[in-house]
């Protein structure tokens, strides 16, 4: 891999001791991914906010690293735990750590979004544009509907994309790794945003490839696409999708293949808590979900996750107001994701539409989970 | 056993036992960093510790925080010694870069098993090669 003298320095440590890591981290990349060179990215999404996520070792490591990193280009970032404004329920030292977390990403001067859909609240860059993103269903969603450029980022390098502006230039950075040359071809009956969640989640499983084509599906709503995308982040490497393609390979995907999804991650016929979010939730889905409930009240505990700048606006228009008179509470900063909001001391399962949800509920969080379609949810549970 | 022509990702050396796995791994659902081991029930090395290991495995997959796992595994002394990877990763090769553990991965045609599990290993990562069942 080639790198300019100006990148040569950085690397040897000639301007300290946080570039010489990012570059580090970018050249292991680039050799990984066959780059010949790295290019400047104008946008980094950073992942590993939450402290549930990092923990102790990730806390201590941005402490040092922000003491002299500063971003380079726009850096977006990743929810975090917990609501500072709802700390109910929420461990002392939990929040104390977080806030760790928060102040060093401030420190260097990364915008403070909390938000795992960063291409729902922030004007986008034109397509063709080289971004860096770490959190998976941003970049699946952002290589496959936006035509934006990045690759499935660890949380590791877009940080050194952060404070670099660099990335390598390699894989979905390229034109020819967006032209799938596998298919997951449909034949299923999607109702709802959990087919399509499941279909991700597949899909991630079962290709290797960077991208794939998925064939057989028509226009997608936003619900739809970001659980498409948030399926197809959590279980694979994929980062990107096209609708059909000239392919060599082609694997099915049908009825069969949804059970078994389904039969992995839903473990529970029912829950005690409500979660919706993961990815959080945009505008659209708080609408349907007003609509859907209006009038109602929800039996079970519901939290709703959303990005603050989403929040804000859903009060301007008058439709936060709406959902929380069905008893739905409010989550801003944080998402479904390893939040301490839901754990194993306080419910036995959680119901969620969200298959990425279901993932880290069950497996890191050690919650049950009873998965089911948003529309569903409001029809068995409210009253 | 001599692998030779595998590709160096992040330079070094390190030996230890060779723990083998055909399932790629998801470091943030899977592995417990404060006690090194596989913690998922339906992964074939769920129990198995990964300190001083020569971890051997397809790719990372999953979650992008992943990286920092591999970070922790480190700073609680629990990390692997070496990774080798059939085909490796952004999260793999940026976790380790950051803590300077060893990488490789292998050269085309070259099947994880091939590798065996619970041999003395060592990844010369400089120069391409891996050493496997080699008596110290």
């Amino acid at each position: 891999m080639e790198l300019t003298r100006d990148e040569e320095k950085g690397l040897d440590g000639k301007y300290g001791e946080a570039l010489a890591s990012s570059y580090r981290i970018l050249v292991a990349i680039g050799e990984a991914t066959g780059a010949k060179r790295l290019v400047p990215v104008k946008w980094a999404h950073i992942s590993g906010v939450n402290y549930n996520t990092i923990g102790d070792g990730g806390m201590q490591f941005l402490e040092k690293f922000s003491n002299s990193a500063k971003v380079a280009v726009r850096t977006t970032i990743n929810p975090m735990g917990y609501d500072k404004t709802k700390p109910e329920g929420i461990p002392p030292s939990f929040q104390e750590r977080q806030q760790s977390i928060a102040t060093s990403y401030e420190r260097m001067g990364t915008t403070p979004s909390f938000t795992c859909t960063p291409y729902e609240v922030f004007d986008l860059p034109q397509k063709g544009t080289a971004v860096s993103f770490a959190e998976s269903n941003a970049a699946v969603f952002s290589n496959s509907l936006l035509g934006l450029m990045t690759n499935k980022e660890s949380a590791l390098s877009a940080l050194a994309s952060s404070v670099t502006g660099k990335a390598a230039l390699s894989d979905l950075r390229l034109e020819d790794a967006r032209s799938p040359k596998v298919a997951v071809e449909t034949d299923f009956d999607f109702t709802n945003e959990l087919d399509y969640g499941v279909l991700g989640y597949f899909t991630g499983k079962a290709v290797k490839d960077s991208c794939v084509s998925l064939d057989n599906i028509a226009r997608l709503d936003t619900m739809q696409a970001k659980a498409l995308c948030a399926g197809i982040g959590t279980s694979g490497s994929c980062g990107m999708f096209t609708f059909g393609g000239k392919v060599k390979e082609k694997i099915s995907f049908g009825k069969k293949e949804a059970q078994s999804v389904m039969h992995e991650l839903s473990t529970a016929d029912d829950g005690d808590i409500i979660t919706l979010g993961s990815p959080q939730l945009g505008m659209n889905e708080l609408e349907l979900l007003a609509k859907i409930t209006e009038s109602k009240k929800f039996t079970r505990r519901c939290m709703v996750f959303c990005s603050r700048a989403i929040y804000t606006e859903a009060i301007k228009v008058g439709l936060a107001g709406k959902i929380q008179k069905s008893g739905a509470e409010f989550r801003c900063d944080s998402c479904t994701c390893l939040t301490p909001y839901v754990t194993k001391d306080r419910y036995d399962a959680a119901i969620t539409n969200s298959v990425k949800g279901a993932y880290y509920l069950s497996k890191s969080n050690n919650v049950k989970v009873s998965l089911k379609d948003i529309r569903t949810i409001a029809e068995e549970y409210t009253q | 056993m001599i692998i030779s022509n595998c590709r160096r990702i992040v330079g070094g050396t390190g030996e230890g036992k060779t723990l083998m796995t055909i399932q790629p791994i998801n470091f943030l659902a899977m592995v417990d960093a404060k006690t090194g081991t596989v913690t998922d029930p339906s992964h074939e090395l769920y129990g198995e510790s990964l300190k001083s290991s020569v971890l051997i495995l397809p790719y990372a997959i999953g979650s992008s925080v992943g990286a920092y796992v591999i970070y922790s595994l480190k700073e609680y002394g629990n990390a692997p010694n070496a990774v080798v990877c059939s085909k490796a990763d952004i999260t793999t090769a940026s976790g380790c870069a950051l803590t300077n553990i060893p990488v490789v991965d292998l050269p085309d045609g070259t099947s994880l098993p091939s590798l065996k599990h619970g041999l003395k290993a060592r990844v010369e990562a400089d120069a391409g090669r891996i050493i496997v069942g080699f008596s110290p």
